[in-house]
Formats: C-alpha cells, sequence, structure tokens
C-alpha cells in the first residue's frame, strides 16, 4: 500500500462522523431507487410469467347466450389462436354468522379437458372431477379469510336458487391477480369469492344448456387485437354481445398495470428527486472537504505529484464515500424490496412473487452518487491546482471583510462583537451560505412534500367515504327493476333514505381517446351520492349531458362543452352524442354520471334502476341487512365501512405503504444536510474559535458564533423550504396517483409546521454534537493545526 | 567530506530581471524588483532580510513552486520561467526538496510515510530509514506528526527532503517555530546534508545569525537585492549566536 493511500484510509478515519452522514444521505436515495426499479421489474415480470403459464386470454368477450357451434366460428376467425367457451355468472355465497350474503364471481370448467384459456394454480386440494356437480374450487385468498378449506361445504346461491357445494381445492389464477366486488375499486378478499364450478352444474344454473356467456380468445403474436374485437363482436352480435374487450381493458390487468405504471412513473420521478439533494449536498460537501485539504494538496504538488496523481487520490477518497454509501444503499434497497414484495402478494395474488433486481438502478445509483460526488471534488481541484503550489500552499488569506452597510451599521449598536462575527461572515459569503441553506431547504422540502402526500391519501378518503358518498349501503339488483322497488326499499324498518341508481357499462370516445366505463346515473337532488366539484359543492346533472370525474376528462381529454361519443353496451344498445356538462372532483376511480331519467331514456328503459343507496338507522342494521339479504332480486350489498377499510388498508401497504419509507427518508437527509452544514462550519472555524476562547471567551460565548450562524442559515431555510416543499408536494403527488386513484398535493400550515419543526430538531441536535466538538477542542493543538 | 568538484564552478541558478507582482492597480504589490543573482552549485547560501522583502517569493520560484512575473530563472541551463506546469511538477520531482516553517508533515501518515510519500515517486531516491538516520530520528519511523516535538517534525520534515536525493533543498524559515536548542540540531542536520549530499542548500531566514555559517550571505530589502557577502570563515551551527 503506497503511503497516500495509507493517508487516505487515515484521512476516512478522520472523517468518519461526516463520511457516514454523506454516506447515509446517497444511500437512502439509492435505496429508494434500487427498491422502486426492483418492485417495478418483479411484478412485471412475474405478471408476464404468471399470464403465459396459464395461457391468460388476448380476448375477453361476454355475450348474453351464444351456442356452442359459435366457437369454431370465432376459432376460425383470423389471427385467432386458441378459443374457449365458458360460463361465468355472479353468485352470493351465505356464510353462517354473516348478515349480509358475500358476492361471488363463479367460472365454469370444461368437462373433459383442462382449460385451453385461463387456466389456474391449484394451491390446495385438487380439480373437480368431471362427473362430480357439487364440486368446487374456491379461490385461494376468500378461503383463507373465511378459514375455509378443502372438505367444506358452501351454501351458494346461483339465478336465484341455493346450491349446497363441496369445496374440492384451492385455486388462484391470473384472471383474479386483483379481485374487485363489481362497482368496486379495492380488492378485500373476505368480501368478493371466485369459485370454479363445472360447465354442466353452471349450464343448468343459468339456463344456458348447449351455450356459453363468455367466448375467451388468444390471438397469435403480433396480432392486432383491435381487428380481432372487431371480427368477435360481429358474430357475437346477433346473441347480444357485451362487446369484447382486450386484456389491457380487463379489470385485474388494468389494476395491476395501473399500480406497475404508478410504481414505474414513482420510480422514475420521486428517487431522482431525493437523489438529486442527496447529490447536491455531496456536492457542497465534497467542495469544502477538499477546500480544506488545499495546503496538503499544494504539498504534493510541491513534491513534485501531477494534478493527474494529486487529483486521483482525492478521488478516491470521493469514490470510497460514494460507492460506499451507494453499495449500502443498494443492499438496503433489495432488503426493502423484498420486504415490500410481501405486502403486494397481499392484493395481488401471485402464486409467487419474488423480488429481482433491475440491473440499470445499480448503475443509475453509482454513476448519480459518484458522478455529483466526483463534480464537487473536480469543482475544487481544478481551482486550487489554478494556484501555484506556493499559494496552495499557504492559509487562505483572510476574506475581505467590508464594513457594513448603512442599516447594518445602525445594527453595530445593538451588536455585540460575537454578533458582528457571525453577521459579517454570512455577509461576506453569501454563496456559501445560500448553498448551506439550500440543501437544508432541499431535505425540508422533502419533508413537506411527504407531509402533504400523508394529508393526501387522508383527503382521498375522506372526499370519497364523507362528502361522495354519504350513504350506508349500496345494493345492486340482478337485473335492471322498476323503479317501485324503491317503495319497497324505503318501507324496510330501518332504513332511512333511498337513494335509486342505474349503472350501464359504456366505451366513450373522444376523439381517438377510448374508455371502457361505467354510467352511473342518478337524480338531480342525489343526497346520499353525488357529484362535488373541487369546492366540494354538488355538480348538477342536467337533462342532456354527462359529468365526467376529473381523471376521465383528463384520459378522454375533453373539457366542459366538448361532444363526447358514448357506445352503451346494454339495452338496445344505443350510442349517444352528449355533451360535457360538468367535471366532478373525484380521487377514486374515473366515473361518469347522467341523470337517470336522460339515462333510461337513451336506454329505452323508462324506470328502470339497477341499484340504490341507503342510508340505515345504526340501530336497526342488522334487521336491515337480514332483510335485504332474504330478496331475491338483491344481487350485492355492500357496507360503505367495509369499503373504506378495504381501501385504508390497500393504501396503507405496497405503493401507499411507500410513502412511509419515504417519510423517513427525508427524515435522514434532512437531518443529513443539517449535520454535514454544522460539521463543515465547525471545520472552516475550529481556529477561530479556539482564538476565542484563548483570548478569554467562554465555552458558550465561543459556541455562540458557531452556533449563530447555524441558526440564522437554518432560519433563512425555512421559508425556502417551504416554498420548495409546496411545488415539490405536486410533483410526488403526481408520482403516487393512478388512473384509478388520484392522490390530491395537499399541503396544510400544519405540514409546514411539521416540517419545519423537524429542520429545528435536527439543527439543535447537530449543534448540540458539533459544540460537544467543540467543549472537547485541545486549544493549542486548534491554533497550531492550520487545517 | 568534499563537495561534487565538478559542480563547484557552475551556478545553480542564474536569474536575470525577476519581477513578482501580486495583485494589480490599488492593491498590487511588488514583491521582487528585479532580482539578477547566481547561486553556485554546492554552496550552502542564506537568504536574508526582513519581513516582506521578498525572500520567500524568491525561494518559491527558484523551487518551482511560484512563477516570476517577468524575467528569466536558470536551473542547469533550463529556464523554469518558460516551463510548462508538466515540466515544473517534473523539475520539483527530480531535483528539488523543501523544508518549511511550520514542517507541513501530512498528519495522516507516520515519519516514516511522510518520507516514503516523497520517495515513491522520485527518480534516485536513498531509502527512507536512511534519510531518518541521517536526521537522527532512525527510531522515530512509527511515530505521527503529533506525537513529535517541532523540532523532530522539522527532522522528519529535512528527512522528506533529503530523501530523494535534490540538488537543491530550499528551507523556508526552517528555524522559524522552534527553540534555540532544536534550532541548532536543525541547522547542523542542514550543514551536513550541504557537506555529505553536496546539495546547494538555501536557507531563508530573518536570523541574521544563521547566517555565519553560510559559504554565502544574500541580503534582501524591498524585493531587491541590496548586498551579497561571502563567508571566508563559516561558524559551525553549534556556535551560532541565537
Amino acid at each position: 500500500m503506497t503511503p497516500l493511500d495509507r493517508k487516505l484510509l487515515r484521512d476516512l478515519w478522520r472523517i468518519k462522523g461526516q463520511a457516514a452522514a454523506i454516506g447515509a444521505v446517497i444511500a437512502v436515495g439509492v435505496l429508494l431507487l434500487v427498491m422502486m426499479s426492483g418492485l417495478v421489474t418483479s411484478l412485471d415480470e412475474t405478471r408476464r410469467a404468471y399470464y403465459e403459464r396459464y395461457r391468460l386470454a388476448d380476448v375477453f368477450a361476454p355475450v348474453k347466450r351464444a351456442p356452442q357451434h359459435l366457437l369454431a366460428e370465432l376459432s376460425a376467425l383470423p389471427s385467432v389462436a386458441a378459443v374457449e367457451g365458458r360460463i361465468t355468472g355472479h353468485a352470493l355465497i351465505d356464510l353462517p354468522g354473516l348478515d349480509i350474503p358475500l358476492r361471488a364471481r363463479v367460472v365454469s370448467l370444461p368437462e373433459f379437458h383442462a382449460p385451453r384459456l385461463n387456466g389456474f394454480y391449484l394451491s390446495a386440494g385438487r380439480a373437480p372431477q368431471s362427473d362430480r356437480n357439487d364440486e368446487i374450487l374456491l379461490l385461494k385468498g376468500f378461503a383463507e379469510a373465511h378459514s375455509l378449506q378443502p372438505g367444506d361445504t358452501l351454501d351458494i346461491t346461483m339465478n336465484g336458487a341455493r346450491h349446497k357445494l363441496r369445496i374440492v381445492g384451492l385455486a388462484q389464477a391470473p384472471e383474479f391477480l386483483y379481485t374487485t366486488a363489481p362497482g368496486e375499486l379495492m380488492s378485500d378478499d373476505a368480501r368478493y369469492g371466485v369459485i370454479w364450478i363445472s360447465m354442466q352444474t353452471l349450464a343448468a344454473a343459468y339456463d344456458l344448456e348447449g351455450a356459453f356467456n363468455e367466448a375467451l380468445l388468444s390471438i397469435g403474436r403480433g396480432a392486432q387485437s383491435p381487428a380481432v374485437i372487431h371480427a368477435v363482436d360481429r358474430l357475437l352480435e346477433p346473441y347480444g354481445g357485451f362487446g369484447a374487450y382486450a386484456l389491457a381493458d380487463h379489470g385485474s390487468n388494468r389494476f395491476i398495470s395501473e399500480e406497475i405504471a404508478s410504481l414505474r412513473a414513482t420510480a422514475a420521478a420521486v428517487p431522482p428527486i431525493f437523489l438529486a439533494v442527496a447529490a447536491f449536498l455531496l456536492y457542497i460537501v465534497i467542495f469544502r472537504m477538499v477546500e480544506a485539504e488545499r495546503g496538503q494538496i499544494g504539498l504534493l504538488k510541491a513534491f513534485g505529484y501531477s494534478n493527474l496523481e494529486t487529483a486521483a487520490h482525492y478521488f478516491k477518497l470521493i469514490l470510497a464515500i460514494a460507492a460506499g454509501g451507494a453499495t449500502v444503499g443498494c443492499v438496503l434497497g433489495v432488503l426493502a424490496g423484498r420486504a415490500l414484495i410481501d405486502l403486494y402478494l397481499l392484493y395481488f395474488k401471485f402464486p409467487f412473487l419474488i423480488f429481482q433486481l433491475d440491473p440499470g438502478s445499480f448503475i443509475a445509483a453509482f454513476s448519480v452518487s459518484i458522478g455529483a460526488a466526483s463534480a464537487g471534488g473536480v469543482t475544487v481541484l481544478r481551482r486550487v491546482f489554478r494556484l501555484t503550489p506556493a499559494a496552495a500552499m499557504q492559509p487562505i488569506a483572510p476574506p475581505h471583510y467590508r464594513p457594513l452597510g448603512n442599516v447594518a451599521r445602525s445594527l453595530q449598536s445593538v451588536l455585540d462583537q460575537p454578533s458582528r462575527m457571525v453577521v459579517r461572515r454570512l455577509t461576506r459569503q453569501p454563496g456559501r451560505m445560500a448553498g448551506a441553506a439550500g440543501g437544508i431547504a432541499a431535505g425540508m422540502a422533502l419533508s413537506v412534500a411527504m407531509i402533504g402526500i400523508m394529508n393526501g391519501f387522508n383527503q382521498a378518503i375522506d372526499l370519497t367515504f364523507n362528502v361522495i358518498d354519504q350513504s350506508d349501503v349500496s345494493i345492486t339488483f340482478n337485473e335492471p327493476l322498476s323503479d317501485t322497488t324503491l317503495a319497497n326499499l324505503r318501507s324496510i324498518p330501518g332504513v332511512i333514505a333511498v337513494q335509486p341508481a342505474r349503472h350501464v357499462s359504456a366505451v366513450l370516445r373522444h376523439g381517438v381517446q377510448r374508455h371502457l366505463g361505467v354510467i352511473s346515473g342518478m337524480t338531480t337532488n342525489a343526497r346520499l351520492y353525488r357529484a362535488v366539484d373541487s369546492r366540494m359543492a354538488p355538480v348538477p346533472l342536467q337533462a342532456q349531458g354527462i359529468v365526467l370525474a376529473e381523471a376521465l376528462a383528463d384520459i378522454l381529454k375533453v373539457q366542459v362543452g366538448d361532444l363526447l361519443t358514448l357506445e352503451v353496451r346494454e339495452g338496445r344498445r344505443p350510442t349517444l352524442r352528449i355533451p360535457v356538462t360538468g367535471i366532478a372532483q373525484n380521487l377514486l376511480g374515473s366515473p361518469a354520471y347522467m341523470e337517470l331519467s336522460a339515462l333510461n331514456h337513451a336506454l329505452g328503459e323508462p324506470n328502470r334502476i339497477s341499484g340504490a343507496y341507503l342510508r340505515v338507522d345504526s340501530a336497526h342494521q342488522n334487521s336491515v341487512y337480514r332483510v335485504l339479504k332474504d330478496m331475491p332480486a338483491v344481487a350485492s350489498v355492500s357496507l360503505k365501512q367495509d369499503a373504506r377499510t378495504a381501501l385504508q388498508t390497500q393504501m396503507d401497504r405496497g405503493a401507499g405503504a411507500m410513502r412511509y419509507i419515504m417519510m423517513a427518508v427525508a427524515g435522514i437527509i434532512t437531518f443529513g444536510i443539517v449535520y454535514n452544514a454544522a460539521r463543515i462550519a465547525y471545520a472552516e472555524r475550529a481556529r477561530d474559535l479556539a482564538s476565542l476562547r484563548v483570548i478569554g471567551f467562554s465555552r458558550s460565548e465561543a459556541a455562540f458564533v458557531l452556533l449563530g450562524e447555524l441558526a440564522l442559515v437554518t432560519l433563512a431555510a425555512l421559508p425556502l423550504g417551504a416554498v420548495l416543499g409546496y411545488y415539490l408536494s405536486f410533483a410526488v403527488a403526481a408520482g403516487f396517483s393512478t388512473d384509478l386513484y388520484q392522490i390530491p398535493a395537499t399541503v396544510q400550515p400544519v405540514g409546514y409546521g411539521a416540517a419545519a419543526l423537524a429542520v429545528i430538531a435536527a439543527a439543535t441536535l447537530s449543534g448540540w454534537l458539533v459544540k460537544r466538538d467543540l467543549d472537547r477542542t485541545d486549544l493549542v493543538l486548534a491554533l497550531k493545526a492550520r487545517e | 567530506m568534499g563537495k561534487r568538484s565538478g559542480n563547484q564552478l557552475q551556478n545553480a541558478f542564474t536569474t536575470r530581471g525577476v519581477w513578482k507582482v501580486y495583485g494589480e492597480g490599488a492593491t498590487e504589490v511588488q514583491a521582487l524588483r528585479g532580482v539578477d543573482i547566481d547561486i553556485p552549485a554546492g554552496e550552502l547560501v542564506v537568504l536574508l532580510g526582513p519581513s516582506g522583502s521578498g525572500k520567500s517569493t524568491l525561494l518559491n520560484i527558484l523551487g518551482g513552486l511560484d512563477r516570476a512575473s517577468r524575467g528569466d530563472v536558470l536551473f542547469q541551463g533550463r529556464n523554469l520561467a518558460a516551463m510548462t506546469d508538466v515540466q515544473l511538477t517534473r523539475y520539483r520531482r527530480d531535483h528539488v526538496g523543501f523544508v518549511f516553517q511550520f514542517y507541513n508533515l501530512m498528519p495522516g501518515l507516520t515519519a516514516y510515510e511522510n518520507i516514503e510519500l516523497v520517495t515513491e515517486i522520485a527518480g534516485n531516491p536513498m531509502p527512507a530509514d536512511h534519510a531518518l538516520a541521517l536526521v537522527g530520528l532512525g527510531d522515530r519511523g512509527d511515530s505521527f506528526p503529533s506525537q513529535l516535538s517541532g523540532g523532530e517534525q522539522q527532522r522528519v520534515a529535512i528527512a522528506r527532503a533529503v530523501a530523494k536525493q535534490p540538488n537543491v533543498l530550499f528551507c523556508d524559515e526552517p528555524t522559524g517555530a522552534l527553540d534555540s536548542i532544536t534550532g541548532r540540531t536543525v541547522l547542523r542536520v542542514l550543514k551536513d546534508i550541504n557537506e555529505q549530499l553536496g546539495a546547494t542548500v538555501l536557507i531563508v531566514t530573518h536570523a541574521a545569525a544563521t547566517a555565519d555559517m553560510a559559504d554565502r550571505v544574500i541580503h534582501f530589502a524591498d524585493g531587491r537585492i541590496r548586498d551579497i557577502q561571502r563567508n571566508a570563515h563559516k561558524r559551525d551551527p553549534s556556535d551560532i549566536e541565537w
């Protein structure tokens, strides 16, 4: 080992505290990057493998009733590789001890072969035998939520008739990666199940002998699904086709695609912000650290070391800190990723999910860290190299302090000498002080933004469940009913208010933009569930017009006044041209609202409702549920409280959980910056402070000069951090938002206060740590030391 | 010990019309104002003068640590003033050793390692422990600068400077931070280096007594050479009045 390398090791040891603080800042920035891009890679790759292995269809074509022989025609279509016809339907599972029946989807299994498309992964038990009509497979998540096992029997209501069926196995399937009850967004294992059952049983239950009501198609590589969808729609049209759709529009796939897309966007947007702050800090710290070595650099040059050799020496020091931090960050990123990926398994039902590293993130992490650190070092070295060795070795000439300006001069009578030292230093080196304040502000901005996101999550939940939805229960019917049903509902003891609803699926088009969604028909004076604008005031529904959620308006690129094309997929399947009359604030989902009778009129089905919102007296809720459970027309009952809990749970997991990690990271970075600022200030002033002590200043008086500076810089950073944080919160909120839910950037005064307090706490702790060192300083040594 | 005979008549340095100006306009400082001097190789030369007289500036220019604003500085016939940065680095590496008033040891390296720092890159160095032995610190190689007294640190600095067997040894106030006894020891070491290794030794000082040990004394005042004096009878460092 060369003496320079030994110097390097000892220098590192000497500045270990500071090196650790810098390394920690880099590490957390890298941690985020590695963790998030790893999660993206893992989810993406696992999904791809899962879909491929279990042959998930490319096109789904629901139809009212199509004869089996139509399958041959479907498979003869160009580009179609495989076709499977199956029967699916809604069912209710009546579990003992529960007041409301649970919703489920039933899916048929082919009788004499394994499913050609949309296979399943058997996680326990066995597949049902072809000749047994009472055997079922149950979705693993639902079974686990209710402690159901193979061998148990279930009471299942299909098409109004009750069946007693026996669970023989538990299964998972790529089409049910993320299961939600119709009309809901959040997955809840306990409240929605999937049942696989023989084709024969389902055909009998739904009166579909010799027919199917959903065709699955896979298409050849490179084939265009729109062309296939068009052809399929034409074939199924006479049989009541509801409109075929591609895998991209499939509910479960859309959710996970959205999650991956959101995660990818967050991984692309947020870690770079953190890393940029870390890089900025690194630049400043390395700059000042190398500057402190000026004399030694001059000495090395005096001995005949070339610029390159000298630079290489300092580059190694920088590299050791930056690469060390990046390495630790990578390791922590992998560990955090592994821990987080298990959270994803809670609501994305992969049979397996292994955290995979994205090699690109390693490279990016290292190059950014090392690049930023080197930039800081190179800037100083170039400056020092421009000096002659003689000049470099001289202590830096005392800076030119100017007499204070007019305003300051009037302050002079008020300020004592130590205070003047503080003020003069701040005014003498405004660039340096601005750098320190900027660094602290950047740290605070991260905290402000993350607190804003925390608020945003809460606001999304509050808006959804306290402002928009003021009902307690929402129910849907097996099929649209006459609105006289409302009177029946109102007459149930304990029901306080009822609001009718009509949900129809439709394709919304504007120019080339297309969205497969649901139109909710609501009455104009809706109270229990309504559209609200950004001021939380109800958006009026007009007889001729449609109100879109902001997110949907963004997807379709429409504004109020634009004409929209609606292709309704139910009733007489009308195509409507209708103006957008309002934009609704909606942080969850992307609904569209129309006036109920106008919607019914367009459908040619006056006075029909497909569901209702109910407000229920809490004292009677159980009896209300029992009555609803016994109404044959009721397909589903969902409780707002359950939906709210499900949403809260989901937001606390997965991507939502990320905000806690980022909050912690923001805290670490803020502290790292403040601590480094304090350390550097101390290093630069150690001699001055020792001199003060020598001429008779007390420890506290000397410390005042140093800590006063830190305090002023911190104070200057607070408003700057608040402003930066305000803007940063929009960037971070956009990163967290998806098509499915929007997280608003809302920083409340208390958020700024909390972030400011965190900065002040970090500054106090840093000040205390530095003061402790200051108190221990050996005066004689400090005065002798050239640094 | 005899001096290297071949060098005796040759000049180590020749300067003509050397100016050094810092700053400009109102803040302009003329540190050197036309210095012409010939320094014979192998001599022990003392540059004497009050603070700010320009002696350290000339030393820095001769040592390749700084550049003259104008004028020629010839070392073995080569003009330092015309050298590129790379050539100056080469010059310092191969020909020159420095001793500073405040020792300028690397605090993170032991005495031995501080010397190795130089021997590693020099063309024809002596072993580091020889250099240490030369200054009488053969047993302190493992000590860090903070564990050495001022005089010891300065002797390590001298050992570091001579370890590369330089043609010229530059000493800027080498005894300035030392007490009289330690100072004499250091001067003794410098004299020995001059005599044993035949290196030209240039000592900048404002302590007039040091001049008594020199072959040649150059008096500086106001950036100019006021007077050059040759000592017919050099005194031994131990006899120098402090």
